[in-house]
Order: C-alpha cells, then structure tokens, then sequence
C-alpha cells in the first residue's frame, strides 16, 4: 500500500540524531510493549506479515506520533481487539478509573507447533533469473501489504544474488496463501532511482521478490 | 483504538500500557514474568557484542572468514548466536573500495541475534528517507567520510534476509589479540554508518 510507512527517498524529516550512550529501551513502557507484543504474537497466531501489514494500516499520524514502540503499541491494541482479547473500550474505562472486571478471554488458535522454516521454502520450479541479467521492476502498487517499496517500482537494475525461495508476503499478509518463491538482491544505481539528484558512486541493493520483477528486454 | 484517541503525553503512554498489561494479566492472557524475561534477554545477552566476536573472529581466522562470507548464517551459529530477526543473515564486506550500510525502509528490520535491538535512529524516518537517496551525505553527517574512489552500497531490507557489515580492519592492529579486537568493533561500524578505529574502545 501507499502509506507513510513507504519512507525511502521522502524529503522533510529532518536530521539523523544519533544519541550516544542510549539504552536498549528509553522507558519502561517501551520494554513492556516490546515483551507484551513478542508474547501476544506467539499467543494469537498470526505471521510477521501480517503483523507488519497491522503497521502500515495505522494512520498516518499514530504511525508517526509516538515513534517506533508508540506504533507497536497501537498495533498490539488493534490486534487485541480485532481478536477479541480486548473489548471495545476496556482499557479506555480502566484508565479512566473503573473497576470492572476484565472481561473473559475469547477462545484463541492452539499454538503452531509448525517444525518449518519460519520463511525459507523449497520449491521445484527453478528460479527465474541469474546473477547478473538485467531486470525492471513492476508498476506494483496493491492496496495491501508489499514490499516493493515505492522508489524502486519500474526502475532497471542487475541481479547480483539469488536467496532462497521465501513465503511471498503480499500473499501471506492477507490469507491468501504463501506462494513461495526466489528472492533477488537487486543493484539499482543511484541514477536511475533518484536522477539527477543521485550522489556520485552510490547505488541501492535491494531484495526483490520474483513476482515483483520482469526481465528489461530494452537492456 | 483510533489516532484521535491517543494519549499526548508520555506519562500518559506509561499508564495506558500498565493498565493494558494488568487487564491482560487478569484476563491470563499473559504472565508478566514472560514478558520480564523478554526485556531482560534484549538487555542484557543479545547486543553489538555478539556481533563484534562475529567480525574479530573473522578478522583473525580466514577460514572462518570464508565461511561468513559464504553462508552466514551457519557461521554466525557456530559461535552461538542466531534465532529471531537471524534466521537468514548475509555478510556484506567493507574493502579499500566498496562500503557497505544497511537500512530498511519499510520498517525497520533489523540483525537482532548480532546487533541487538536497533537504536533509534536507525528507526527514524530521517533516516529511512535520507540514506538510501543520500547515503555520502548521511554519512558524513554521521561522522565518515567516504573518499570519492569508493563506491556506497545501501542494502535495503526488504525481505526476510537480514544483513550485516564486516568493516575493514584498522591498519595498527596487526598485534592485538581476537578478545582485543572486539573491543575496538562498533555497532556502527557493523550497521555501515562507521569505521573502526584502532584504539578506539567505545561502543557506539
């Protein structure tokens, strides 16, 4: 989808501020919505797809607020709620002083005891590009999750890696099955992603699931 | 939860969450103690530690460095490290010409079993914008200046496969032992947004 999440390349966001000495967590409610979102992961099934398609579907704004954990916050809340763990108002009438007890648990999907890859898959069909053809990435813009991000769509580039055929996340963030297959590490010179404005030597890697590519036949 | 109804205040985000893990506590849902183990796992073993023993054992043992480049991910298991955001990991080597640095656009995917959770920076959308369009200048915003003969690679993660950066090791530091020359890696250095330096001792 075309979110805010879709950050590379945007202008405007200022400065890079490194802060030395930081802790892993700036407050404690950081490492509880760290801890909570890790055991509620594991608790309402689910895959990282989707979890990170939960991200982009937030606004922009609560996307942006409260950083990367206030995001992570909002997810969890969303999720909750979206399975039921959490009634539609609850945590607003406990902040609010109310003393109701916590309503009970819906029943939730007995834990995967799945013995695969977390995301690495075998396939037959052999991969179809090689090191070193020249390829162009799709007009590619879903609604849904992807991850092609927007400044690399129908831009030329070489392939310099073929990983292993992984779980396709535009599929697998919305039920629609895994459909495995390879992942290539892309080369995009900086020319052709930014023009003009391009620094000197400076290039883009980028992995690119095959659905996402077609062979540059004007290459 | 809708964005109009977010709290402002940070004293308020450290309420909304305690009543949140309470009523899921209640509810059984979860055991704080899990969620305590979690936070002192990511605290307290998995950081840039693990992944400084990675590139001084590379830097002293060039079978073992031929291995990494190879298939990291079994490498990096051979001295124990790996699990979430690890399962496939790819090394990337800095030379007198290429310089490697990592981001992710998208979100913010990160090599946690090597490097830890990453800071917030790497997290900012500054820098998710800015590297991959500007990468010479955010680094030298950053502190590294490339010089003009070397070519910047910025690898965007935007699949499951996780990179990292073996940096160049610092001229001088011919006679320091493996256990010394861990000392003298940085998470920076292994993010590409930094060099090692010998005599060097931070851990930024």
């Amino acid at each position: 989808m075309n979110g805010i999440h879709d950050m590379g390349g945007m202008h405007g966001f200022g400065w890079v501020e490194p802060e030395p000495g930081e802790p892993v967590f700036h407050a404690r409610w950081e490492a509880r919505v760290f801890g909570i979102s890790l055991l509620a992961g594991l608790r309402m099934g689910g895959n990282i797809d989707e979890r990170r398609h939960g991200l982009e579907r937030l606004d922009p704004v609560t996307y942006l607020r409260h950083g990367y954990y206030g995001r992570w916050l909002a997810r969890l809340e969303e999720n909750l709620e979206e399975c039921g763990v959490l009634r539609p108002g609850e945590l607003g009438a406990r902040l609010r002083g109310g003393q109701t007890a916590a309503a009970p648990l819906p029943a939730l999907p007995p834990p995967s005891r799945s013995a695969r890859h977390p995301f690495l898959r075998s396939v037959e069909r052999p991969p179809a590009f090689r090191v070193g053809d020249r390829v162009k990435t799709r007009n590619h813009q879903p609604a849904g999750h992807t991850r092609l991000a927007g400044y690399t769509r129908t831009r030329r580039g070489v392939v310099v890696r073929v990983h292993p055929a992984c779980v396709f996340p535009d599929t697998n963030a919305h039920g629609r099955g895994e459909e495995p297959q390879p992942v290539y590490a892309v080369r995009f010179e900086g020319s052709e992603l930014w023009g003009e404005s391009a620094e000197p030597k400076s290039c883009v890697y980028f992995d690119c699931f095959e659905h996402y590519l077609e062979l540059d036949r004007e290459a | 939860m809708s964005g109009d109804q977010r709290e402002s205040d940070p004293r308020d985000l450290a309420l909304r969450v305690e009543a949140l893990e309470a009523l899921l506590q209640e509810k059984g849902f979860l055991d704080s103690t899990q969620v305590d183990a979690i936070v002192r796992h990511y605290e307290e073993d998995v950081g840039p530690l693990n992944g400084a023993k990675v590139v001084a054992r590379a830097w002293t043992d060039p079978a073992y460095k031929t291995r990494l480049l190879a298939d990291g991910t079994a490498a990096i298991a051979e001295l124990g490290f790996g699990g979430p955001q690890g399962e496939y990991m790819v090394v990337l080597e800095n030379t007198p010409t290429v310089h490697n640095v990592i981001v992710c656009t998208l979100c913010s995917c990160y090599p946690w079993p090597v490097l830890g959770l990453p800071p917030t920076w790497y997290k900012s959308p500054a820098y998710r914008s800015r590297i991959v369009r500007e990468p010479r200048t955010v680094l030298r915003e950053m502190g590294l200046e490339l010089r003009p003969e070397v070519e910047v690679r910025v690898w965007d993660s935007s699949s499951e496969v996780r990179y990292f950066v073996l940096p160049e090791r610092p001229a001088g530091t011919e006679r320091l032992s493996e256990e010394e020359l861990r000392q003298l890696v940085t998470r920076d250095a292994m993010i590409g947004v930094g060099a090692v330096r010998a005599g060097e001792a931070s851990r930024g």
